[in-house]
């Protein structure tokens, strides 16, 4: 039985959508799959060294909110300064008290469980990102390389 | 219960702990040996059926105790 492959590309750089490839990658990883993120836009924000990851309310109506909030606050007041960093504490602090691990931990599993973390270099020439500001165990290539991989993967993900 | 050569404590750790820090622990076992796994999240009996039906390691047994889930693996 050959091993099966999951190659996810990984676009955003916010707090509710950097779980979904680490927690998809390194699930596969330990159910054996060879998989491979590649990191682009936004999605580099995955792999900085130090990740300060923000949830913003504003524009995100599918956003469940403490005390029944958004049933009547109005999106108006989501764009408040401040509300965003609130935002981002409650959301951390009732993922550490349900027992979800941090972005950070989630990421060392992966590199753990052997995922390849591939950069979108033309990206990183585009925002001026420092190379020295993402962590080392990445490699950096361009869409024709991920296809390498990702044209023969049994899974294949866009987040 | 059946005997077991070592047991893993993923009580309070949500998906996907249980089961990568079980696929660390099988991987110290040699082949054969039994993992014991305690879980305090619901999703983790899917999971480690899941688990088991993928990796090839056998789900000796799945069940409750005193409010916990309790597994038995053997490694593959």
């Amino acid at each position: 039985m050959s091993e099966k492959k999951l190659a996810i590309i990984a676009t955003k750089g916010t707090l509710d959508w950097g779980y979904p490839p680490f927690i998809l990658a390194s699930t596969a990883a330990a159910l054996g799959y060879e998989t491979q993120i590649f990191f682009t836009f936004y999605g580099l924000q995955l792999l900085k060294k130090r990740m300060n990851l923000k949830v913003s309310p504003l524009g995100n109506p599918g956003m469940p909110m403490p005390m029944g909030m958004d049933t009547w606050f109005p999106v108006l007041g989501t764009a408040l300064p401040g509300m965003e960093s609130v935002m981002t504490m409650m959301m951390k602090k009732k993922m550490a008290s349900k027992g979800v691990a941090t972005l950070e931990d989630l990421r060392e599993l992966c590199l753990e469980a052997e995922v390849k973390f591939v950069a979108c270099q033309m990206t990183v020439d585009l925002f001026d990102m420092d190379p020295s500001s993402l962590i080392d165990a990445v490699e950096y290539g361009g869409a024709a390389t991920f296809f390498e991989f990702a044209g023969d993967t049994d899974i294949c993900l866009y987040i | 219960m059946a005997g077991f050569d070592q047991e893993l404590d993923a009580t309070g750790l949500n998906c996907p702990l249980p089961i990568l820090r079980a696929k660390k622990a099988l991987a110290t076992l040699a082949s054969g040996q039994i993992l014991r796994i305690v879980a305090t999240d619901p999703g983790s009996v899917k999971d480690f059926d899941a688990f088991a039906t993928q990796t090839g390691n056998e789900l000796l047994e799945s069940g409750e105790e005193s409010g916990k889930y309790v597994f038995l693996i053997k490694k593959a």
